[in-house]
């Protein structure tokens, strides 16, 4: 029954309730959108562009999710989340999915009950600091002035890093990367502090990216990954398994051009399993047997995702580290499709 | 005798004197400036310093506002073409306008339906606001208005507005029916009456709505920049007048336990920041629902600042009920109405007249508070220049130039609510001061 | 011929409950009432159901817990290791200080331009009209962030070292940096507390000199010179032991050192960008009550004191002010109020006030939404309270003692 939002709302909005409690993966089908928290705004992870247009590294697994539940890459509706709204967001049912370069902690895993299902990339938590400042150790950094985003981790790290190397430091608390971005560069602080892929993204965007380094420590590890709420594991696992996918994609040499030929048959038995063209894992998941050959199609594997959103091709000029293959010496290592 | 006196000369003359010109000094423009910038040393010194500020301010703004560029894509591109002069990087205006006002995920081609509701509101709002000058049947329009802007803003089937509608005026056809038996069972006749309508109609609207409306569904998350505000503002406004009436009702009423609802009530939402209500709205209303409702952040954040506004509403209309002369009170007792017909009639009438203003004022600073809602990550205008232009690489560093932007639109339109106010207050004042 | 009987005696029925006035209005609070706890009943239940099926609880435990984030500005002792009440408490006296700082300059200004608005140099009129319309007809979150984004204006810290410095320190003792304000601080040697303590002695002796000098003109007549028994007053005590106790009190300057300037009193740029926001902002709504306030005063009272041959300041000072702040105190308390509730916008500048800590950070590392949003309101309930409680006493005791 289609039901005027607004008024329809307004007037029986106490009555609508008791409809949901089925799974995510059920709502989400009815639904035929996919609502995916993403940030407000960080190039390279998840910006809109000038058409509105999203684009980056989070929100492609939210189009490869979208794909494979939902056979369009574009049935989305993008949520931008403060690290504030973030968490209620997920938890109140308003997203289904989380995509927001979030760390995976204990402490949201276990106490703020959600279910991290993977992790799209290693980060850690580093330092910009203007060149000509002559800074080349964070442990030189004694009095400084440091840009903070407020209602993060890196918070809590830079606490703990400063104090255990006994230094002190004056903290500027930020809400968004923009106007940390924008007090940095007026020299309001002397250092930005957020994970390094993030340092990158910004400095990227700086008119001069040369001018500013980013320090060789790495203070915190910062595993970012997608989550979902906890107990609803039939939805957890479809999009643990799509990330998988995508990292599997890539280590099978599956990509967004060659996927639809290997999808008719390869003597490769585990991208069969993983095109669908032998055993029923799409079955399992509650989805039809293509899901992940849609995943893949969507946005390519996740190199390719990888290369085109912050990649060293790119703005953001992002090498894979830890976030190669395990194959190629990185810590990407997806379970078997089995 | 009386000749003696033609040959003596008069004292008195008889031919006036033709008028001197005053002094130079006293005349034109010599002398609005010797009483109006010179008056006296303080005079002069408040002068002098006045223009100082007003050079200073000028010689900061205007290379930056002359030298501006209009048409490039990114700030790198307008740097290039300033080489390095004062000038602003206006085209990120340009550039991202359509953003600015309907936000990132409003259709593009749907972008006329926002922009005809916006027009219409005007004709809707003329015979509000200026009830003398135009005729009473335009009153009709603006009835209608809340639907056909709901329609075209949010699109759908026309079913539901219709519906809607259909609702209001069966509750009202009862409620001329009833009212006079008893205001009560018109009131209450006349909502179970909506209810029902509403109910019935959802069902058939469900059945008969076709797959493909005329006007294609934009979802409420969908609405962004400039319009965001636009639609908080009037939405909430509107809503939180019939609140904020009951509210002060309730609190001028004798009936203890009413009173003191009302009371804690407009006290509790009077003493917080609309922050924290939006926090509440955003982080905390959820918690609140039964579990799996699941609506809107744009209608709980309306909701939220319609109980905001309607406190706000509630003791300007306190005001004006305790303004009004006692004896209006007398009177209407004396005519044996009841409490309904008296506060219907005779009271609210005077009363919301004389509260026009102080409902004005609060309707702008509601307006200019919906900019509130950014902190809360809705993309409204000052969201998006925080949000998406900014942080993306084409616009990153381009401040004054949206923040200008920004405060000049709602400067136009909160300046001309309150101008318009205050030309109200002069037609409304009947005292002959 | 007539007899008059008693009405009978009505018994009660059931109907009477709706239809008799005597009776209807227990019947609605009745309902009101039931609807009431009907609507808290079924509010609590879900919170209460929510809560277990997302296996939560309701605690405010966490406040005892290291709330492990640094605070920049702060009025009390802070480390990262301390708890979240205190972190609570430091945003409480952020707020109150910023608060207060507002109250004060708003003003200050907005009695300046108010007065000037209604001045008889026309340029200055109009200039003032100027700054009240546009900062009144412009929302204050836009107003924080423009205000923000002019405090980076000022130079780096940077920019006052080197041989050749780009900024020079103002009269050598203060530094405005785009970080925050360095002035020059008192330090407190042994003994300073005697110093402290005579000057406070000699301000108490100079009100009751003043006093006493009134109470001689009014009651005989006499007319003592005031001015320099005061100067006296002030300066030769607090001199005197000043330099008796072997100069106690020092002034520390701030200098630059490593990254900051360091030693001396620091006013941070978040505090300064939102003090200056909040008072400009306020006091363009100050100046107009205070516009308002002065033309409610009738003209005549300004002929009448002109008449007597006053100075037009003052006819302002000792005639029109003192009648109009009847009229203009209530909306200024309450101007007073606005600001206190619009520093929760200081987490647009990252202020660490109390939205900031307790209903920011410590929310977001917590997740504790429900407990620190209730308490946040509670908090700001309180002070509107007492703030409107001290309204009701000073409009109690101005009010016009009509016979």
């Amino acid at each position: 029954m289609k039901k005027s939002v607004f008024f329809g709302a307004l007037t029986v909005a106490g009555l609508a309730a008791g409809a949901a409690a089925a799974g995510t993966l059920d709502d989400v089908k009815a639904r035929g959108k996919l609502n995916c928290g993403v940030a407000t705004g960080l190039v390279g992870f998840a910006a809109p562009d000038a058409n509105g247009e999203w684009d980056g590294f989070d929100v492609a697994v939210c189009r490869a999710v979208a794909a494979a539940v939902l056979n369009d890459a574009n049935a989305v509706e993008f949520v931008p989340t403060t690290p504030k709204t973030r968490f209620t967001a997920l938890a109140s049912g308003e997203l289904d999915m989380l995509a927001r370069n979030t760390t995976w902690t204990f402490s949201r895993d276990v106490d703020l009950k959600f279910e991290f299902v993977g992790i799209n990339y290693y980060d850690g938590q580093g330092f910009m600091v203007p060149k000509d400042l002559g800074v080349s150790s964070a442990t030189e950094l004694d009095g400084a002035t440091v840009c903070i985003q407020t209602g993060t981790t890196t918070e809590l790290n830079l606490a703990d890093f400063f104090r255990t190397n006994n230094i002190s430091y004056e903290p500027v608390p930020i809400e968004t990367n923009a106007e940390a971005q924008q007090q940095y560069l007026a020299g309001a602080c002397d250092v930005y502090t957020t994970d390094a892929s993030g340092l990158a993204a910004t400095r990227a965007t700086f008119e001069d990216p040369s001018a500013h380094v980013l320090l060789p420590e790495i203070i915190s590890k910062e595993p970012l990954g997608p989550l979902v709420r906890h107990g609803d594991n039939d939805w957890g696992d479809v999009v643990r398994w799509t990330l998988n996918a995508l990292i599997s994609g890539e280590e099978l040499g599956i990509t967004s051009t060659n996927v639809a030929e290997l999808s008719s048959g390869t003597n490769n038995p585990e991208i069969n399993r993983l095109l669908g063209t032998e055993g029923t894992l799409g079955e399992m998941l509650g989805l039809d047997a293509e899901w992940a050959k849609r995943a893949i199609m969507a946005g390519g594997n996740y190199g390719e995702i990888f290369a085109k959103n912050i990649g060293e091709e790119t703005p953001i000029g992002l090498a894979r580290g830890l976030n190669a293959q395990w194959t190629d010496g990185g810590l990407l290592y997806s379970p078997p499709f089995r | 005798m009386s000749d003696t006196h033609a040959q003596t000369v008069s004292f008195v003359r008889e031919t006036q004197l033709p008028p001197a010109p005053p002094p130079t000094a006293q005349t034109g423009v010599v002398k609005w400036m010797r009483e109006n910038l010179f008056n006296g040393i303080w005079g002069t010194l408040l002068t002098l310093i006045s223009l100082y500020a007003i050079y200073s301010i000028l010689a900061g703004v205007m290379p930056w506002l002359l030298n501006g560029v209009w048409n490039t894509s990114n700030i790198r591109e307008c740097r290039e073409v300033l080489e390095g002069a004062t000038g602003g990087c206006f085209s990120v205006l340009s550039e991202r306008w359509n953003q600015l006002l309907f936000g990132i995920a409003y259709p593009r081609a749907e972008y006329w339906r926002p922009t005809l509701a916006f027009i219409l509101l005007f004709v809707a709002a003329a015979p509000v606001l200026f009830p003398n000058l135009l005729p009473r049947k335009l009153l009709i329009f603006t009835g209608l208005y809340p639907f056909v802007a709901f329609w075209l803003i949010w699109g759908g089937t026309i079913l539901s507005p219709i519906v809607a509608l259909a609702g209001f005026v069966v509750g009202y056809i009862v409620f001329q029916r009833f009212v006079a038996q008893s205001f009560a069972a018109g009131f209450f006749g006349a909502i179970a009456a909506a209810v029902v309508t509403w109910w019935l109609g959802g069902i058939i609207a469900g059945l008969l709505a076709p797959d493909q409306p005329w006007l294609s569904r934009v979802a409420s998350r969908d609405m962004g920049g400039f319009m965001l505000n636009m639609i908080l503002g009037t939405v909430c406004v509107s809503l939180s007048l019939p609140i904020g009436i009951v509210l002060a009702l309730g609190r001028q009423s004798k009936m203890p336990i009413i009173k003191w609802i009302c009371v804690i009530f407009i006290e509790f939402i009077r003493g917080v920041p609309l922050i924290t209500l939006l926090f509440v709205a955003n982080v905390v209303l959820a918690y609140f629902l039964p579990p799996g409702t699941n609506f809107d952040l744009i209608l709980r954040v309306i909701i939220m600042i319609t109980m905001f506004a309607a406190a706000y509403i509630a003791e300007v209309i306190r005001g004006g009920l305790a303004a009004l002369p006692r004896g209006q009170y007398e009177a209407a007792d004396s005519l044996g109405l009841d409490y309904a017909q008296a506060m219907r009639l005779i009271i609210l009438p005077q009363a919301l007249k004389i509260s026009i203003p102080g409902i004005v004022n609060v309707a702008v600073g509601l307006f200019k508070d919906t900019t509130l809602v950014s902190i809360i990550s809705m993309f409204d205008l000052v969201g998006m220049i925080r949000g998406p232009i900014l942080a993306s690489t084409d616009w990153n560093g381009v401040y004054w130039e949206l923040w200008a932007f920004a405060a000049l639109l709602f400067f136009v339109v909160c300046y001309g609510i309150s101008q318009y106010s205050q030309w109200l207050e002069r037609q409304l004042a009947t005292d002959h001061r | 011929m007539t007899t008059l009987t008693d009405p009978p005696q009505e018994s009660f029925r059931l109907s009477m409950l709706i239809n008799d006035t005597r009776y209807r209005s227990y019947t609605f609070q009745f309902i009101a009432l039931i609807l009431l706890i009907a609507a808290i009943a079924y509010l609590g239940n879900n919170l209460v159901s929510n809560l277990a099926a997302a296996g939560l609880n309701f605690s405010y435990e966490f406040l005892g817990q290291p709330a492990g984030y640094d605070i920049n500005q702060r009025l009390v002792e802070y480390t990262s290791r301390s708890s979240h009440m205190q972190a609570t408490i430091v945003g409480v006296l952020n707020t109150l200080l910023v608060a207060f700082l507002g109250c004060l300059t708003a003003t200050i200004l907005g009695v300046f331009a108010g007065v000037l608005r209604l001045s008889n140099n026309w340029l200055i009129a109009k200039l003032m009209s100027a700054y009240v319309e546009a900062f009144r007809n412009v929302p204050v979150l836009i107003w924080i962030l423009i205000i923000n984004t002019v405090v980076n204006i000022l130079p780096q810290p940077r920019a006052y070292r080197g041989e050749t410095p780009d900024a020079e320190m103002f009269l050598g003792m203060i530094a405005f940096t785009n970080r925050g304000v360095y002035l020059p601080a008192p330090t407190w040697g042994p003994g300073s507390l005697m110093v402290v303590a005579t000057f406070l002695l000699s301000i108490g002796a100079i009100i009751f000199f003043r006093r006493w000098a009134t109470k001689q003109l009014y009651d005989q007549g006499r007319e003592i010179n005031k001015l320099w028994p005061t100067l006296g007053l002030f300066f030769i005590p607090t001199l005197l032991v000043y330099f008796v106790m072997g100069s106690p009190i020092g002034v520390e300057y701030p200098e630059l050192r490593g990254f900051n300037f360091q030693g001396g009193l620091q006013v941070q740029r978040p505090l300064i960008a939102l003090w200056l926001a909040l008072s400009i902002y306020t006091g363009a709504f100050i100046a107009e009550n205070v516009r308002a306030g002065i033309q409610a005063i009738s003209k005549g009272q300004t002929e009448a004191a002109a008449s007597l041959g006053l100075r037009p300041g003052r006819i302002m000072n000792l005639v029109i002010l003192p009648q109009a702040l009847r009229v203009i105190i209530p909306p200024l308390i309450s101007q007073y109020l606005n600001i206190t509730k619009n520093s929760s916008l200081a987490i647009a500048v990252g202020y660490a006030d109390i939205t900031a800590t307790l209903g920011g950070i410590t929310l977001n590392q917590t997740g504790r939404a429900i407990e620190s949003v209730l308490l946040l309101m509670l908090f700001y309930l309180i002070i509107s309270l007492t703030i409107s409680a001290v309204l009701n006493i000073y409009n109690n005791a101005v009010a016009l003692k009509e016979r």
